[in-house]
């Protein structure tokens, strides 16, 4: 990608719009990674100016979700870094396990890889019967996919060596149907999970649960931001319970670390007052 | 395209390098000064079994504070920060440092030219790039990007390269003010942190 077509005062007035319009608030987001995607976005559909590309955004409905897909990174993979899932394994859901019922809520699911990985952890925990996994997202698009449990066949060598080092002891293959170049998770998975736009900037608190994962999210948002979602997750969730990040992301130094204590090496809390 | 002397020196140093890079780290890190009075970023290609490790190993070869860079933290002068693997490193105006597990940039992540070009818009200039040896094409539009905002570009020399195709990819875009040999590079950055040097692109 070649250098900046649009100058920051441009993505500021785009990010303002944005606001005003459509109540999507991106102005705490990272400034670096959001102007290098909507300057991607301007490059890859080839407007010619940023007057043309401002106009769209304002007056195709289409175009603004393509927009905002775009802009935010979707990049997603089942059993993404094993070790944590594994973690999972062995030290999460053995206490999950003494709840009558288990809730849990994906923030960020993307197109749901996530999502259909704790969904084979919980069965092969013997817990999914007495799951339910609240799945959420800004983005509609990529919910939809999430809904439909259908994904590319050619990800699934990738998918199943992570599964295996993730501690799974069964044939990955056995949990979908593949057809042609797709696979279709199988429908005992989709009926454990509830999908839901949700926005984490300006949605509030819906539910407590006794695990939230927020994978990959948080290091596209601002410190100040950060806070405040953090003060979203401590209100949601149980008092012990599991809280889950990215690989590069911390609690360390925010504001609810002292209530929280992590379990191990892993980016795993635990709320512990 | 004669560049102004420097009244005051760069802010920052940003290395990119991918195959047979390595070796090169190596051997500039010992002789690097050991009050460098800005940050240096370097951007690795590497398989990400790799690992904290390498943060580890270049530890061992310098007493400059070498670290993987942690998203959201300030850039210190005299630190080395390694963009960590599988994710792009990417350089903020207020001189923070974010992270993006976003779509890989010439087949890499994380990719050189991310880092180069948003530290060029951070630093608005104000800082020098070096690409290294590589297969790859990663760095070069980064460098130009450098250059274009008035920063310092240097690349290895590509007959000292084991893989001469990265730094050649520079010099073709004609980008490149400095052309090193691997023992001139840490001389080179320790010069940068020299406030009386004066430097003129040839
Ligand atoms: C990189 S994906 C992470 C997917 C998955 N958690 C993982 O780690 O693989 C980031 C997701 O965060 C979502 N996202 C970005 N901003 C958000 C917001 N304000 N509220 C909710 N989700 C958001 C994006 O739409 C995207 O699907």
């Amino acid at each position: 990608m070649e250098q900046n077509a649009l100058k920051d005062t441009d993505v500021e007035t785009l990010l303002n719009d944005l606001l005003e319009l459509y109540g999507y608030d991106f102005t705490e987001y990272s400034k670096a990674s959001i102007k290098r995607r909507v300057n991607r976005l301007y490059i890859l559909d080839r407007f010619l100016s940023f007057a043309e590309f401002r106009y769209r955004i304002k007056a195709d409905p289409d175009y603004l979700k393509r927009f905002v897909e775009q802009i935010t990174v979707t990049v997603t993979e089942m059993f993404r870094d094993p070790p944590f899932y594994k973690s999972l394994r062995e030290n999460v859901l053995p206490t999950l396990g003494t709840y009558p019922f288990i809730r849990i809520w994906h923030a960020g699911c993307s197109s749901g890889e996530e999502v259909y990985s704790m969904a084979v952890l919980l069965e092969e925990a013997n817990l999914l019967h007495k799951s339910l996994l609240y799945a959420t997202d800004i983005n509609p698009e990529v919910l939809d996919k999430a809904r439909k449990g259908i994904f590319s066949l050619a990800h699934m060598k990738q998918y199943s060596e992570n599964y295996i080092s993730s501690g799974g002891k069964k044939e990955f293959s056995q949990y979908y149907t593949a057809n042609y170049d797709k696979v279709i998770f199988d429908d005992r998975f989709r009926k454990k999970m509830i999908f839901s736009t949700h926005n984490l900037v300006s949605d509030r608190s819906f539910n407590v649960f006794q695990l939230i994962l927020c994978r990959n999210v948080l290091i596209y948002f601002d410190k100040d931001l950060q806070t405040r979602v953090f003060d979203l997750f401590e209100e949601s969730l149980e008092n012990l319970g599991f809280l889950a990040l990215g690989s590069k992301e911390t609690l360390r130094f925010s504001n609810i670390a002292a209530r929280f204590k992590q379990t191990d090496k892993e980016k795993i809390w635990r709320k512990i007052a | 395209m004669a560049k102004n002397s420097l009244a005051s020196p760069v802010d920052l140093v940003v290395i990119g390098g991918s195959a047979g890079s390595l070796d090169v780290i190596l051997r500039m890190l010992p002789p690097l000064s050991h009050d460098l009075r800005f940050p240096v970023i370097i951007v690795l290609h590497r398989k990400s079994t790799f690992d904290s490790s390498l943060s580890d190993l270049f530890a061992t070869r310098t007493s400059l504070t070498v670290k993987e860079a942690e998203e959201k933290e300030y850039l210190r002068p005299g630190v080395i920060y390694l963009a960590p693997a599988d994710y792009h490193l990417l350089v903020e105006k207020n001189l923070t440092l974010s992270l993006d597990y976003s779509e890989k940039v010439n087949y890499s992540r994380p990719s050189i030219d991310v880092t180069f070009q948003t530290a060029a818009d951070a630093l608005e200039g104000n800082l020098a790039g070096i690409l290294l040896s590589g297969a790859n094409a990663d760095g070069a539009l980064g460098l130009k990007t450098i250059h274009s905002a008035g920063g310092i570009t240097a690349a290895q020399n590509p007959g000292s390269a084991e893989m001469p195709y990265m730094p050649n990819q520079a010099l073709a875009l004609s980008v490149v003010d400095y052309i090193l040999n691997i023992d001139e590079i840490a001389y080179f950055v320790n010069k940068l942190s020299d406030s009386k040097t004066k430097f003129h692109s040839e």
